[in-house]
């Protein structure tokens, strides 16, 4: 009785969630999943036919007469997981040691630097980056204290390059990275790396052998939070990055908004799915298989 | 020489006030090579910032910790041939059980085989043999303990720091795993330092007792100094059940004091150096009464049952302060509101020598 009880109520309580998802979730993912089979329409939307260019325009068996083969897409897709990787580093690296340094804080401290990293979010993001436009063009502030310290003598080509668009990932996502890692660093048990240092492991050897494999999760955790959004982000490059920092986010952007081919759309964010869940899955096994030698 | 020399040692905190706290105020204390010492006080008394400064984790502010005769100060952590057994256990969770006891050497980069072989033999001394493969989160409490005992000796220490390592465990394994500790200790043949708060574990495992308070050392002493001859009220009070008579002395006959509290209750002392007209504070355990049928008229007020014994709280005819009495429980034992008579021999009486 009592866990026939437990199991309705448990029912009633997930409804909704699962309501929300199957219609606004998986049902859309579905539909992308048929589109991508689908013939594009001549004036945009879909016809109901079996088609496999939307593929094979991407991976090479296009007939050069219906669709013609671009390898330029595997190579955006290579770039945009390149770029997204780059993204996940750079904000580890830098949020690994402010994790430590926050998690030391005196409590109030602590508390108004876990709210200053949180304020990004308070206002619009295409705000932001244009914030960063501003500074990262020629004639923008950057520039202007680094001519008139006397460190450059021409302006930085900055703007609408790679790096101006990594920056930009960068800026979005840290506190993404940030959260996961701090609450990771300030569950780290203390005592731990002084039981380390008391069994004799100098300190580089304790962070190896102790701190990095017990933040090991909130490290993964942060990384899958970044590479996830990053891979597919096409605000940033769209405002910050030129013709060298199209990414797939924006491949797919303009198929469905400007070419209007949502079949060939379709198939890009299939294949950025599919790449995505690879790298995850990779990611994952080999994180268990690493705990598991450390066994 | 001794194993472990303290001298001087100051260690201050700055309270959240802005204030000064002397957490070592100068302690002096010599630790042999063999013994088993505990420092035991209150909590805030400066008996695990003592044991964090052997250890390397608190930096002295004044005098000096000298191992052989050598000054630790300047030595990291990590290069101190002294090794912590911590209260929390502070094991490994992503590492097994075997490579959690082998840490030290591993460190050290020893091969995998004398490691292998040395963890085998560690497990065997703290009775995990063939738990190697195990995970802490599949341990109970008392097996985690080993683990961490076991860890921290396999780096054969000169010195081994234990802060208070049985206090999340159940009484029963606490006293099973006193008697374990004093075992090990004897057999590894080197100095223990275990700091406690709890005086039944100090009394059953030491060699000698540090009794520290705000900083400073009250006594050092073996258990039974400790116990039958505390120096102050603080220490009589800190170590076991006591009953504490402010008197002063009638008069002196045949190598005995006569003294009296300002009730009138008589009690008989040896006499030591006193002098009649003295002041003195007098120490007499529960268990040195006994009911008999004459001594001090009183009644219980309170019976309290221990199973093997009762604790009885007996309020003397002439007034002042309930006097503590342990007595074997048995049918005759006396219920509340009986008038007993309570007798003591008058050289177990202690008399303090700082009130």
């Amino acid at each position: 009785m009592a866990i026939r009880r437990q199991t309705l109520v448990l029912a009633t309580l997930l409804t909704p969630v699962t309501l929300f998802l199957g219609v606004f979730f998986l049902l859309p993912l579905l539909i992308i999943a048929l589109f991508s089979f689908l013939t594009p329409g001549l004036y945009g939307g879909v016809e109901w036919a079996f088609y496999h260019w939307n593929y094979g325009r991407i991976f090479g068996w296009a007939d050069d007469i219906i669709e013609v083969y671009e390898p330029i897409y595997l190579q955006i897709l290579a770039r945009s997981l390149g770029f997204a990787a780059l993204t996940v580093l750079l904000c580890l690296l830098l949020c690994y040691p402010v994790a430590f340094w926050v998690s030391r804080l005196p409590n109030r401290w602590r508390m108004l630097f876990l709210f200053l990293i949180t304020l990004p979010f308070f206002s619009s993001l295409i705000v932001r980056l244009y914030a960063w436009l501003l500074i990262l063009k020629p004639s923008g502030i950057l520039n202007t204290v680094l001519i008139g310290v006397g460190a450059i003598s021409e302006p930085l080509e900055i703007l609408y390059t790679p790096a101006a668009v990594v920056l930009g990932m960068v800026y979005v996502m840290v506190p993404f990275m940030f959260l996961p890692l701090y609450s990771a660093v300030d569950n780290l048990d203390r005592a731990l790396i002084e039981a380390s240092m008391d069994l004799g492991a100098t300190r580089l050897q304790t962070f190896l052998k102790v701190v990095l494999p017990q933040t090991l999760p909130g490290i993964l955790g942060g990384a899958v939070i970044v590479f996830i959004p990053s891979v597919g982000n096409f605000i940033v490059p769209d405002v910050l990055g030129g013709a060298k920092g199209l990414m797939i986010g924006n491949l797919v952007e303009q198929q469905f908004l400007s070419a209007r081919n949502w079949p060939f759309g379709s198939a890009l964010s299939m294949i950025v799915m599919a790449v995505v869940l690879a790298v995850l899955l990779g990611s994952t096994a080999a994180a268990k298989r690493k705990g598991g030698q450390n066994a | 020489m001794a194993l472990l020399e303290i001298r001087k040692a100051r260690r201050e905190f700055v309270t959240p006030e802005g204030g000064r706290f002397a957490a070592l105020d100068g302690i002096d204390l010599d630790i042999g090579a063999h013994e088993f010492v505990t420092l035991l006080g209150p909590s805030g008394c400066g008996k695990t910032t003592l044991l964090r400064s052997i250890s390397g984790f608190e930096t002295l502010d004044g005098g000096a910790i000298l191992l052989d005769g050598a000054d630790l100060s300047t030595l990291p952590p990590f290069r101190r041939p002294v090794n912590t057994v911590f209260q929390s256990y502070a094991l490994f969770s992503h590492m097994s059980v075997a490579r959690n006891v082998g840490y030290a050497l591993e460190v050290r980069g020893e091969d995998r085989a004398s490691r292998e072989r040395a963890v085998a033999e560690a497990l065997e001394k703290v009775g995990l043999t063939g738990m190697g493969t195990r995970k802490p989160s599949q341990l109970s409490g008392g097996q985690r303990q080993r683990v961490a005992l076991a860890r921290a000796i396999i780096g054969k220490p000169r010195l081994l720091l234990l802060d208070e390592p049985l206090s999340a465990l159940d009484r029963n394994l606490r006293q099973q795993m006193q008697i374990e500790l004093k075992t090990l200790q004897n057999t590894l043949g080197i100095a223990f330092i275990f700091v406690t708060h709890d005086q039944e574990e100090a009394l059953t495992m030491s060699d000698r007792i540090v009794v520290m308070r705000a900083g400073l050392i009250e006594q050092i002493g073996t258990p039974r100094q400790i116990y039958r001859h505390p120096k102050n009220r603080f220490v009589a009070e800190f170590i076991g059940e006591t009953n504490l008579f402010a008197l002063t002395i009638d008069r002196i006959e045949s190598g005995q004091a006569l003294a009296r509290t300002v009730e009138g209750l008589e009690l008989l002392l040896p006499a030591g150096t006193a002098k009649a007209g003295d002041k003195a504070v007098a120490v007499l355990r529960p268990a040195d009464f006994t009911l008999a049928d004459q001594g001090i008229a009183a009644t219980v007020t309170k019976a309290v049952y221990l199973g093997a014994d009762l604790h009885l709280f007996v309020q003397p005819a002439v007034g002042g302060p309930e006097i503590r009495v342990t007595a074997r429980d048995s049918a005759l034992a006396p219920k509340e509101g009986t008038k007993v008579h309570l007798a003591y021999d008058p050289a177990a009486s202690h008399v303090l020598e700082a009130a």
